[in-house]
């Protein structure tokens, strides 16, 4: 009975919907605006919308296409992720031709089904890392960065804050995870790199949510590492700082991953947060030309997705606009190819994705100098750029305190043709051929 | 050897935390046999209560009165609204309805305040005891004393209230059955909107104290995970197992964590609490301090 | 009017006995399965297979699974979804290891393994009763989800702990299609609930209940306390393991440890509540209620905000939502405190006699 009634209201309710007009490029802006996660959901989800709101009110979209979009809930959950995205898959007009599902857990859910439906998954700094590997997986992009490569930075990071890598010998490290798919992420790539460069590594898991930390912070206190990786994720993280605090290991001697390093993360420390660093694939600020440009066409007409605007500009926000600006240029050369001016579809939006190349050059006109590194994607490689910058938090905001640092492309690469070939050999996947250009 | 002190002490004082939320639950089940899954989602809504009125200017202690009287107006509202309807019905129809509660409270707190963290501070700060770390080389944080005193002084307050007093002796008579309760003459309604508001007050101690620890955001709900191992084992409505349970609980899970944990792979902390409680309840069937369970056919 | 009984006679005890006494009833349930076997699929499209009716389905399953064990024998588990884990994982491991395994038995060595788990962690319940019980079923859970991040075999070794399910075929044809996955999904379900149905009617069903209403006379009157609690427990878990090894089959594909966690196990815990304790068509109503509802309230409040062209902020319209559904919850059980299972009883009863009440 129950369902009947439900199929009748949608019916109800599709036939009550608006109707769309043909030159509009649609969007799905699937993030989570309740719940523990919120910061994260809404600042990116709030980024992406912003920057395409200022495209629209600038350009009229994309060469005249305009792009929409439509919010629905995941509220960080992979049965109502799922749920978003089959329902987005088929919003008018164009349907999803890409998605960010801004959750490691909903992009597991999605690989299969979007490769299916071929529609392109954007993990930006999330997700698959072999994913990386676009010949197994042609509609993934965990873009700019993955998780193995930001652990070879940090590394690299340290290195040189202790004067260079050879001193790395007989050093101490641990690695501080949450317990779960995420938080081993790291571990194989900083096994290898102990075995070359000679430290100590010692893994420390936090089961989930991680708003007790004292046992762990204690046997960080018994084995005083030279160097604490913080790989950690909501409440998590300032509970990692405040008990960092409290046993008198220096904060700036704890480098967190991107998912620790926003302002949400380390305000409810307090002052305790000083000093920590984190990594990042995006640099905060209001002064990119490109975020001056959202100010003046969305927020001084009283637009705009934040009502709190102090987190105008936060990392979340620049973020968000990223992942805004690697979509539209993902569009525009997918126009470009396919037919300027029309919409596209998810094939040709694949064709787009893979052959980004956002150079300083563009970057400059793009108004997004420093805020994002150059990224250069192919068939071959997924992630595009592999660049990380670290920051520092002064207590009050965050200062880029590096320049764009490179992984170790070697030991990232060979890690994940390795894992890709695996994946491919249990789920009867034939490799394609990046010799030849295809749809 | 002092290491070991360490962290017995930061166990036991660890512990002392999840007892602060546990305390919200016993009060509630005690005087009525509803297991209050909304606990958390009140722990949550209070701090996060106390912390925006601050943040808009208000003196602290302005603030945790308004605090405390919003948590009273909650409880009674509670009650009016959705367990006076529910009278005499059997503890899964309350729970489920505390369930539904929690959704309603969480959506409520996030409405009014918005979800993004906020930080807390309480002018003690969460540092190591300075002469202790020098002499002995043992890490005891002031905040968490602190902690500790103030979990003394509401179960002084709490044990007070339950024991001594009129509204204590009529709270454990409905506790035991509700309608004979009603039957001598007490007022229901009264007592469970009492328990509520009491209950409410305990959560923005809780409140307060965790969201010093992890800042005051929605994750505040999850403390409600950590009271629970404490519960079972000290029994659903006993104050003074509550306690009891903090104390075994926290030091158990710490020494395991840290001691075993590097053995496995770490991260027992999530299940060992839990196989110690049953250990206990092997032991002991109905919890620490639990009333013994006489069964007749 | 609608829903008599009178006229229709039993003349046999194998008439009287059958699961469906009242033609209406095996009309209305035939109907039901042909509208879910044929109508559905030549009608429906993706979005309703993949996400709306597998998913439900699936946790159907699940919250019979617990209703077994909970609702008939009385026993609180609060650790669903760390069986589902144990199905999920054990069924791709049988699926990886054992060649040409076919689904359906990878499937049962999935609920298998399930049930010993349950097993093991049913044992405390010989001693320990009510809200305490939960302690063992929470030390499953957490101590589940531990160990399948920590044994790498498990995963089959891969470095973040994630299983990709194989493809399904039957027969030599692949299932890749959300359709295939639905109709394979309905056809365990159905055949499982039969059984459940079937089981509750038996002397081990009635065991159950013997001891859920008051385990001492359940003992006293020859019950062997043993046998009966951990059968619950071992058929409560297979249930639930297939129905993990189908959400991670023939609904999510690719599964971490993470999708089933505690919070899991909780919303099948509201299901069966909500859905109503003791009852095998309670399980799939409080499934629908719980997974289907706040997409529902969604969808109409997306569909208002376009209708009045008004915008309001997403986060108030989230959270309103939230509170509606709390608000729902706490408004279904002040009208029927044992759950949509008895309101269905009530209407039922309600329809014998509609449109004439005398």
């Amino acid at each position: 009975m129950k369902r009947i009634a439900f199929a009748a209201a949608t019916l109800a309710i599709a036939c009550a919907a608006p109707v769309y007009a043909q030159n509009e490029q649609f969007v799905p802006a699937n993030f989570y605006w309740v719940g523990p996660y919120a910061p994260g959901g809404s600042g990116f989800g709030g980024g992406l919308i912003d920057y395409m709101q200022m495209l629209n009110a600038r350009d009229g979209g994309i060469n005249g296409v305009k792009l929409t979009w439509e919010k629905c809930e995941t509220e960080y959950n992979n049965a109502r992720g799922v749920e978003c995205y089959e329902r987005s898959k088929k919003h008018p007009p164009t349907g999803a031709t890409v998605i960010h599902p801004l959750s490691t857990g909903i992009t597991y859910s999605l690989i299969d089904k979007a490769t299916a439906d071929h529609i392109p998954i954007i993990s930006m700094g999330y997700g698959r890392t072999s994913a990386a590997d676009g010949r197994v997986f042609p509609y993934v992009f965990p873009l700019i960065t993955t998780y193995w490569s930001q652990a070879t930075v940090m590394v690299k990071f340290m290195g040189q804050k202790m004067g260079g890598m050879d001193k790395w010998k007989g050093k101490k490290l641990v690695l501080v995870y949450h317990d779960s798919a995420y938080g081993k992420e790291p571990i194989p790539v900083l096994t290898d790199m102990a075995k070359e460069y000679g430290y100590q590594l010692t893994t420390i898991a936090v089961p989930h949510p991680g708003n007790e930390q004292q046992a762990q912070w204690q046997q960080i206190r018994q084995i005083k590492p030279d160097w604490v990786i913080l790989w950690g994720w909501g409440v998590m993280n300032p509970t990692a700082i405040k008990a960092a605090a409290k046993i008198g290991y220096p904060r700036d001697k704890i480098v967190g991953v991107w998912w620790s390093g926003a302002e949400e993360d380390v305000i409810p420390a307090g002052s305790a947060a000083k000093g920590y660093i984190s990594a990042g694939f995006n640099a905060p600020g209001a002064d990119f030309p490109v975020m001056k440009d959202i100010k003046k066409y969305v927020y001084d007409k009283g637009k705009g997705e934040f009502e709190d605007k102090s987190r105008f500009g936060s990392i979340y926000h620049t973020r968000g606009v990223v992942a805004g600006i690697v979509t539209a240029e993902a569009i525009r050369n997918a126009q470009a190819k396919f037919g300027k001016g029309k919409p596209i579809t998810g094939e040709q939006m694949r064709w787009g994705i893979e052959h980004l190349n956002i150079d300083e050059k563009r970057l400059k006109e793009l108004g997004a100098t420093g805020l994002m590194p150059t990224l250069k994607v192919s068939c071959m490689d997924h992630e595009g750029s592999g660049l990380v910058k670290f920051q520092q938090w002064d207590g009050a905001k965050w200062k880029v305190i590096t320049g764009w640092m490179e992984p170790d492309r070697k030991l990232v690469r060979s890690m994940v043709e390795a894992d890709a070939a695996q994946y491919a050999k249990e789920k009867g996947i034939t490799p394609r051929d990046c010799s030849k250009d295809s749809l | 050897m002092n290491f070991f002190i360490e962290v017995v002490a930061g166990g036991l004082l660890a512990g002392v935390m999840y007892s602060l939320v546990a305390l919200g639950f016993v009060v509630i089940y005690k005087a009525s046999g509803v297991f209050n899954f909304a606990q958390g989602s009140l722990v949550f809504f209070a701090a996060l209560t106390f912390v925006s009125l601050m943040e808009r200017g208000w003196n602290i202690w302005l603030a945790l009165a308004v605090t405390l009287v919003a948590m009273v107006v909650l409880g009674i509202v509670i009650e009016r609204t959705v367990l006076r309807p529910l009278v005499n019905q059997p503890p899964i129809t309350l729970l489920m309805a505390t369930i539904g509660l929690t959704f309603v409270l969480e959506g409520l707190s996030q409405l009014l305040w918005g979800s993004q963290p906020h930080g807390l501070e309480l002018g003690i700060p969460d540092v190591p005891i300075e002469w202790l770390s020098e002499k002995w080389n043992i890490n005891i944080s002031q905040f968490d004393l602190f902690g500790a005193l103030v979990a003394g002084v509401l179960v002084a307050v709490l044990a007070v209230l339950t024991q001594k007093t009129r509204i204590g002796r009529a709270l454990r008579a409905v506790a035991d059955d509700h309608q004979a309760a009603l039957a001598v003459g007490i007022p229901l309604q009264h007592i469970w909107a009492i328990v509520w508001a009491v209950a409410g007050f305990v959560a923005l101690v809780a409140g307060v104290m965790w969201g010093v620890r992890n800042g005051v955001q929605y994750a505040l709900t999850f403390t409600a995970l950590k009271a629970l191992p404490v519960l079972i084992l000290g029994g659903f409505e006993s104050i003074a197992g509550a306690i009891v349970g903090g104390l075994i609980i926290g030091a158990s899970e710490k020494l395991a964590e840290v001691y075993l944990g590097p053995y496995v792979g770490g991260g027992i902390e999530s299940w060992f609490a839990y196989v110690v409680a049953l250990l206990f309840l092997l032991v002991r069937p109905e919890g620490l301090f639990g009333e013994k369970i006489i069964d007749r056919v | 009017m609608l829903y008599r009984e009178a006229g229709q006679f039993k003349s046999t005890y194998a008439e009287d006995q059958q699961i469906f006494p009242i033609r209406q009833d095996r009309i209305a349930m035939l109907a039901l399965l042909v509208v879910a076997f044929v109508v559905v699929p030549l009608t429906g499209d993706q979005y309703w297979f993949a996400a709306i009716l597998t998913p439900f389905l699936v946790l159907s399953l699940a919250t019979l699974g617990l209703n077994i064990l909970t609702g008939y024998a009385g026993q609180l588990s609060l650790g669903t979804a760390a069986f589902m884990a144990v199905g999920a994982f054990m069924a791709y491991n049988a699926m990886l290891r054992i060649p040409h395994i076919p689904i359906v038995g990878a499937f049962i060595i999935g609920g298998l393994c399930a049930a010993v788990v349950g097993v093991i962690f049913g044992l405390p319940s010989l001693r320990i009763k009510g809200l305490y019980l939960a302690v063992a079923t929470l030390a499953c859970q957490f101590f589940v989800l531990w160990a399948i991040n920590r044994i790498g075999w498990l995963s089959n070794y891969s470095s973040s702990g994630v299983i990709t399910a194989q493809r399904i075929e039957i027969f030599g044809y692949p299932v890749d299609h959300s359709e295939g996955k639905y109709l394979l999904t309905l056809s365990i379900v159905s055949v499982m609930a039969l059984l459940a149905k079937n089981l509750m009617r038996s002397e081990t069903g009635r065991a159950f209940m013997a001891v859920r209403d008051m385990d001492v006379a359940a003992s006293v009157i020859g019950i062997p306390m043993m046998k009966t609690k951990l059968l619950a427990f071992a058929i409560s878990s297979f249930y639930c393991g297939v129905a993990g090894a189908l959400y991670a089959f023939c609904y999510l594909g690719t599964v971490e440890p993470e999708a089933f966690t505690l919070d899991l196990s909780f919303r099948i815990l509201f299901m069966m509540i909500i859905g109503g304790a003791g009852s095998i068509l309670g399980s799939f109503l409080g499934a629908a209620f719980i997974t289907l509802f706040p997409i529902f309230l969604n969808v109409v409040s997306k569909s208002l905000e376009n209708a009045l062209g008004i915008e309001i902020s997403h986060a108030i319209v989230s959270n309103t939502e939230a509170m509606i559904f709390g608000g729902l919850i706490i408004f279904f059980l002040i009208v029927e405190p044992n759950g949509l299972a008895r309101l269905w009883q009530i209407t039922k009863e309600k329809l014998r006699l509609w449109p004439f009440p005398h």
